[in-house]
């Protein structure tokens, strides 16, 4: 029962990782760029759903889609108007961007708000699934998080814009020319994944405290995500997530929790060496 | 030739500063050297070789733990130095058999692991290394301003054993296969450059001297934590400094150091608050006004431009 219950914590929290590193994922793939904000988005839709419950009495989960709607706009202008300027420079020069643009944003959230951890209580209980116990706020955030991944997927699968983000990352010169605005597309994608950050810091609200010491925690959760998922998909996330989840959980339950992050990070390390595609990744898509 | 006799200056500016000054600018100058030091190190796997690496601060804390904990068992403390030094470097090499396969990203992210690696391994090992409370190192005897001038020669002298270093592989024949792989990886392995051992030599190199100084630093100030060790400012800094010189060359570092640092204590320490964000801000000015560091401004062109040496003439054509 033990173990079902391990099982159980690990695939909610996979779920919840999935969402974390999907659009983290989607603009590795697509821009090439590795976005150190990302980190910093969650922790920004995470206090937009704090302080509107704190303040407007607003619930957390209406506030996912005005917290992604918020960050997309702001991660919209912050690539056509700083990252695309260096959009094919050397990852040395994109990857140290990012990383300042972060410092500026993480320097302005202590300023602004604190280190304190602020909190979201919502009091739903526990349910009893045969024998699992779950908190329900884990288990309604889990299943939204699914939900948004499963529309993220379908987004880019049957619209437009969708077939042209795939299509930019398979091959940026002929999508340039087949008439794709590339730019736009690249402005859109980072948005989308700025929207995915924002909207799964909203539902993590819940979960966790909102406080700034946490950003280079889920940093290090997308990055380990995408090592082990492979790049650019949401199956890759969904993989690479309800994996490092699971890992987790075990780790937890069997060396301790205070080696949970160690070997997660160790397994990424692993599989960079092996299989640095990742487990579900295919060559010429990275 | 005229930028190695400013270096000159500098050297004797910083040998002179602890008779003409308080301990103050002691302290800064030692930084200067130590993040010159940092710097140089890490021009040799991102300069030369164009690795973008961000596992600066993986090397400087794992050399000072290991200097911490052997000068703790009763190790002498300059052979405490050695001893960290070397661990660093065997470290480092097995590291870069690793992971100077990965490309790009990949060899990026690898990079910043190992620095969250090594820090959640030496806090979550607390039996042997003090976990989050940290280590205490033995303070040497002698008075604050001793100790200060001490370590500051000490601090110097490695910095120029690194710049020797830098211009003797930047002028042989390694330096010229790093920058062959720089250029073009592929080609470099196809004329014959066997480039997977230069790498991995360029990485070694990278880290070595990282160690000796996380090691020297931890018997400086006497007390070490992981979080203070392994500070992902660092590993971010360095490379910054190295941008802000002049990256691949071998005196833009030591510029982009000693600029910064200087930077950090006059405009930084007015706004302790901001801190992050002016760094922050330093990157983006950097990346688009100043893509070729400092060194690659045309100082002359930029001097003709607002009129203070004026440009020769042009001849007439007929």
């Amino acid at each position: 029962m033990e173990i079902i219950q391990v099982l159980a914590n690990g695939i909610i929290l996979g779920g919840l990782y999935a969402c974390i590193a999907v659009g983290f994922s989607l603009v590795w793939g697509v821009l090439n760029i590795i976005n150190m904000m990302h980190g910093s988005f969650i922790i920004l839709g995470g206090y937009i759903a704090y302080f509107a419950f704190a303040h407007l009495g607003l619930h957390p989960y209406v506030m996912m889609p005005v917290a992604g709607a918020l960050l997309f706009g702001f991660g919209y202008i912050l690539q056509r108007g700083i990252i695309n300027h260096v959009i094919s420079a050397p990852v040395l020069t994109t990857l140290t961007l990012t990383f300042g643009l972060d410092m500026i944003i993480y320097n302005f959230i202590t300023v602004v708000w604190s280190a304190t951890p602020r909190r979201i209580t919502l009091d739903l209980g526990q349910m009893d699934l045969g024998g699992i116990l779950m908190p329900v706020d884990r288990i309604t955030s889990f299943g939204l998080a699914f939900l948004l991944t499963g529309l993220l997927f379908l987004l880019l699968r049957t619209s437009r814009v969708g077939r042209a983000i795939v299509a930019v990352r398979m091959d940026r010169d002929a999508a340039r020319l087949m008439g794709i605005r590339v730019n736009h597309i690249y402005a859109i994608t980072f948005g989308i994944g700025a929207f995915m950050a924002g909207a799964s810091g909203a539902l993590l609200a819940v979960i966790f405290p909102v406080t700034p010491n946490l950003i280079p925690l889920f940093l290090g959760k997308a990055f380990v995500v995408c090592v082990i998922g492979g790049l650019g998909g949401v199956p890759g996330a969904l993989v690479g997530g309800l994996a490092l989840g699971l890992i987790e959980s075990f780790a937890g339950h069997w060396l301790g929790p205070q080696h949970m992050m160690t070997t997660g990070f160790l397994l990424m390390l692993f599989l960079l060496l092996v299989k640095p595609t990742g487990l579900l990744g295919r060559k010429g898509y990275e | 030739m005229r930028r190695y006799l400013l270096l000159a200056a500098g050297i004797v500016v910083i040998v002179a500063l602890p008779f003409i000054s308080d301990n103050y600018f002691v302290r800064i100058a030692t930084f200067v050297c130590m993040y010159a030091t940092l710097a140089l190190s890490w021009n040799f796997i991102g300069g030369f070789a164009g690795y973008p690496s961000f596992a600066t601060a993986a090397f400087f804390g794992l050399g000072a733990y290991a200097g911490a904990l052997s000068q703790r068992h009763g190790v002498p403390m300059v052979l405490a130095w050695f001893v960290a030094t070397a661990i660093v470097a065997a470290f480092s090499a097995v590291l870069g058999y690793a992971i100077v396969r990965l490309r790009g990203h990949y060899f990026a992210i690898g990079s910043i692991a190992s620095v969250e690696v090594l820090r959640l391994i030496i806090s979550s090992w607390s039996s042997f290394t003090g976990g989050g409370d940290g280590l205490n190192v033995p303070i040497l005897p002698g008075g604050p301003d001793y100790v200060g001038a001490l370590f500051l020669y000490i601090m110097l002298g490695i910095a120029l054993i690194v710049f020797v270093v830098a211009e003797l592989v930047a002028r042989s024949r390694i330096g010229f296969g790093l920058h062959c792989i720089r250029q073009n990886e592929d080609a470099a392995g196809m004329v014959g450059i066997n480039t997977a051992a230069y790498k991995i030599l360029a990485f070694v190199l990278s880290a070595t001297f990282c160690g000796t100084v996380g090691a020297v630093y931890a018997s400086w100030t006497n007390y070490i934590d992981p979080t203070d060790s392994f500070e992902i400012l660092m590993t971010l800094k360095v490379p910054v400094m190295a941008l802000l010189g002049g990256v691949g060359t071998v005196l833009g570092p030591v510029l982009g150091a000693t600029a910064f640092i200087i930077m950090e204590e006059v405009i930084w320490a007015q706004f302790l608050e901001l801190n992050r964000a002016i760094l922050g801000i330093v990157i983006v000015v950097l990346i688009f006004f100043l893509p070729g560091g400092l060194l690659g401004v045309s100082y002359r062109g930029l001097l003709s431009r607002v009129g203070i040496v004026r440009r020769p003439e042009a001849p007439h054509v007929r």
